[in-house]
């Protein structure tokens, strides 16, 4: 009986399925042996998993707006603007309270929320192009951001802060949790609810969604809230580690977000993603830095490799598609 | 008709997706300047073999010649050409763009490097009115109803000058004056020398206006056949292989049933003015009408798609209140809008994802996850209980045919467990066997107590299903027929005010 399953799988396996995996075991082989030996040690592949866990979680929410038929430009400014606004309420508190810290956690995650809501109020309620109105927010909430900071850095005054997104727990950097965490609960709301087959079915075919009894606005609005709340998370951990927010910070987000939706398959035209491929895109696109970094090429053509990656992925993408 | 060397020649046509073969060793030579039909049930191959004449599909293996040299046809820009062109099944018009710059999409008319846009305009012009159909050629195409649309399309394919028109159930979204002007121009193509393809599931029009017939069946050729020696029996029977004797099962008889839908006064500005009518409960009852008279927005208003300015619905003698189509699902309303594949089913989605779109929450979900298993099963019940042809019950739906498309789109509704089955146009673009067996499933719902609303500008349908029949024109219930007054006549003398020549005042 086993023996006809694994018969089975073996001859209905197509390595295009799979391509995501594959592309991320030949990326992982190649980093090793560009970077033999230092990039198997462990302190580095902690190191990775931290860098890309900032733009990862909001790489997270990205895909459920992207799957929804959307795009969010303004998580870059909006985690600017969350950092900054959370260190300034934090530092009402004075310098040595933890119920300050609690509380300021907890307030990143709605304001970024609310932030979220904002966009997704004008996108499913006033159904405006999701493109201009979060190319409109992402304007406002870096201006306001500089605004409020007179252009210079804002530090925390509570000395707990800094622990808060530098320690480890159990072995992994704590935005690396976050990252893990957020991504498996998103991919169960994404496979395994309700909710996440309205997103796939609205992202598809809006008119569909609407004639099958779908609430098409909600449905529409939520992934901008959840993004809100990504973006919530990263700005806390971000401005923690770094015990201070600079209003220029978190530029550029935005891109590696959706690169990493891209790589991991989720269709920019909506209607289809997955999430742990996100997650492998992000971790891959952190992968390809290390080894450009290790491999002592200019910083100046990491972009244009990264760029290279992005379009390479998509075009793997297109091909499958049209085959099928 | 004198034996001239045929102008187009398939032989041994083979087409496999993957490894299913979809035409088997198909050869057929089509004859200057007549018009052969091409019917078939859904999935006999039909469109499959058009998209290789148009080079939308390549063929396997086989020899395709055009007059008498062999030709290889690898995409539709080469098949226009060589003077083939097609009116296709499914509408490519680009919605944000107007009527005369979809005309002459890919065609475009130019003066110098400019675009010629008063020629294209004129001649747009010109094509429309020859199809008796003169839409303003400024209106962008999102703003036509199908038959428009239809019409557009033909438009496209006539000024391309082809010598080969394919013309893919051109009739579909057609009322019955407009398919008489669209063979009017038929007609007259064919005096001009045109070669025309004409596929149809409606067997009248091919034995009005094609010279030949072929017939396709399970992607092998059955017959290639003089006009003259057939008739619809024969080609229905040609078609599924046996015989069948009538396509409609006994009508339900409505008297004394007790009202379940009761709708007062529905208006909706600029589309629904006072529309009234009663549901009984267990009946089938039709609605006829012209493309545009109003049908569709009735029923969408019904299941809270569109807004009412005014009027009440009733649900076993309680008033209630619609605001949204969950409200209406909730109620116990269901509606298969005339639209599959724009609204009905997520191409995309395979049979069970699509089946529980609707009844996911109340049925499926555990403890906030869906139970896969579950849904899983129901699929595969629904898949036996409705016939469904599926390769795998795990492909998207964009790889299945018409008819079971809609049999999926239906087999979702009646998860819902529906009380009134409302169905717009339920047989567009499927065939004669998958037409009957949803005809048997509705008296079959009837029976059990559910009530169906018809919707269908297939008058034989109407008059063949309903013991009811309500008939809108402009925006108004324009009459009720009962019983022995359905007739043909009647429905049309209602739906357009014109009986014998004379058109009625009001």
């Amino acid at each position: 009986m086993a023996e006809h399953k694994i018969k089975n799988y073996i001859r209905n396996y197509r390595i295009k399925d799979h391509s995501l995996g594959m592309a991320f075991i030949i990326l992982f082989v190649i980093a090793t042996i560009v970077g033999w030996p230092n990039f198997l040690k462990i302190r580095n592949l902690t190191n990775i998993l931290r860098q890309v866990s900032y733009t990862g979680i909001i790489g997270l929410g990205m895909t459920f707006v992207i799957i929804s038929g959307g795009i969010d430009l303004s998580v870059g400014s909006m985690a600017a603007f969350v950092g900054g606004v959370s260190i300034f309420f934090l530092n009402l508190f004075g310098p040595g309270s933890t119920s300050g810290l609690v509380l300021t956690f907890f307030f990143a995650l709605v304001f970024g929320s609310l932030l979220g809501a904002l966009n997704g109020v004008m996108v499913a309620k006033f159904r405006m192009a999701p493109f201009i109105v979060t190319l409109g927010t992402m304007s406002i909430f870096r201006s306001l951001i500089q605004y409020f900071s007179n252009a210079g850095t804002i530090l925390s005054v509570n000395m707990g802060f800094g622990n808060l997104g530098s320690s480890i727990f159990l072995g992994l950097p704590v935005p690396v949790w976050f990252f893990l965490i957020i991504g498996i609960s998103l991919h169960v709301i994404l496979n395994h609810t309700s909710f996440g087959r309205y997103l796939c079915a609205t992202g598809a075919n809006e008119q569909v969604a609407r004639y099958s009894a779908i609430k098409v606005s909600l449905v529409k609005f939520i992934p901008y809230v959840i993004t809100g709340f990504t973006v919530g998370v990263t700005a806390i951990m971000w401005s923690s580690r770094l015990n201070c927010i600079n209003p220029s910070d978190c530029a550029g987000y935005e891109m590696d977000a959706i690169a990493a939706a891209v790589i991991g398959g989720t269709l920019m035209s909506g209607g289809k993603g997955s999430i742990i491929g996100t997650m492998m895109g992000a971790v891959m696109l952190g992968i390809i830095n290390n080894m450009l970094v290790m491999g002592g090429i200019s910083a100046f053509l990491q972009q244009a490799v990264r760029g290279f990656v992005i379009i390479v992925a998509v075009l793997l993408q297109y091909n499958s598609d049209n085959n099928k | 008709m004198a034996k001239r060397p045929p102008i187009l020649e398939l032989e041994g046509i083979v087409k496999e997706f993957s490894t299913v073969r979809v035409l088997d060793q198909v050869s057929v030579s089509i004859r200057p300047g007549e018009i052969m039909g091409l019917v078939g049930e859904n999935g006999a191959g039909k469109s499959t073999l058009i998209k290789i004449i148009c080079g939308i599909y390549e063929e396997t293996s086989g020899t395709i010649r055009l007059d008498g040299n062999p030709v290889r046809i690898p995409d539709y820009i080469t098949a226009k050409g060589l003077g083939i062109g097609l009116v296709p099944q499914e509408f490519n018009l680009i919605n944000y763009l107007t009527v005369y710059e979809n005309i002459f999409l890919g065609n475009e008319r130019k003066k110098g490097v400019f675009l010629d846009k008063h020629r294209m305009r004129q001649e747009s012009k010109a094509q429309l009115e020859s199809l008796k159909m003169p839409i303003d050629v400024h209106r962008t195409v999102s703003d036509l109803s199908v038959a428009e649309k239809q019409m557009v399309e033909i438009a496209k394919a006539m000024v391309l000058d082809a010598r080969i028109l394919i013309f893919d159930e051109p009739t579909t979204a057609l009322t019955g004056v407009e398919v008489q002007h669209l063979f009017a121009l038929m007609r007259k193509l064919k005096e001009q020398g045109v070669t025309m393809i004409f596929v149809s599931h409606k067997l009248g029009e091919v034995m009005t206006i094609c010279d030949r017939v072929t017939i396709l069946r399970d992607g092998h050729l059955v017959s290639v056949d003089e006009i003259r020696d057939l008739d619809t029996t024969i080609i229905a029977r040609k078609m599924v292989g046996r015989d069948f004797s009538q396509v409609f099962p006994d009508k339900i008889d409505s008297t004394g049933k007790p009202p379940l839908l009761e709708v007062e006064g529905l208006t909706c500005p600029n589309l629904l003015r006072d529309v009234s009518f009663t549901l009984r409960k267990g009946e089938i009852l039709g609605f006829a009408g012209l493309v545009g008279a109003g049908r569709t927005e009735t029923m969408e208003t019904i299941m809270g798609l569109r807004k009412m300015s005014s009027g009440t619905i009733r649900f076993d003698g309680k008033p209630i209140r619609i605001g949204s189509p969950r409200d209406a699902v909730n109620h116990g309303l269901a509606y298969i809008s005339e639209d599959r594949q724009g609204k009905g089913i997520v191409m995309d989605y395979d049979i069970p994802k699509n089946i529980t779109l609707i009844s996911l929450k109340e049925k499926y979900v555990k403890r906030g996850l869906i139970d896969k298993s579950s849904e899983e099963q129901s699929g595969k019940e629904y898949v036996k209980g409705f016939n469904i042809v599926a390769a795998s019950h795990r492909a998207p739906l964009r790889f299945f045919s018409g008819g079971n498309q809609q049999k999926v789109y239906l087999a979702r509704w009646i998860d819902t467990k529906p009380r009134v089955l409302i169905l717009d146009e339920p047989t567009r673009g499927i065939d004669v066997n998958a037409k009957r067996e949803i005809y048997e499933f509705i008296h079959s719902l009837a029976e059990e107590g559910i009530s169906c609303i018809v919707v269908s500008s297939e008058m034989e349908e109407v008059i063949g299903m309903c013991d009811r029949v309500y008939v809108m024109r402009e925006g108004r219930i324009a009459g009720h027929l009962e019983k022995e007054h359905i007739t043909e006549e009647n429905i049309v003398f209602n739906a357009t005010g014109i009986q014998k020549g004379v058109k009625r005042d009001g």
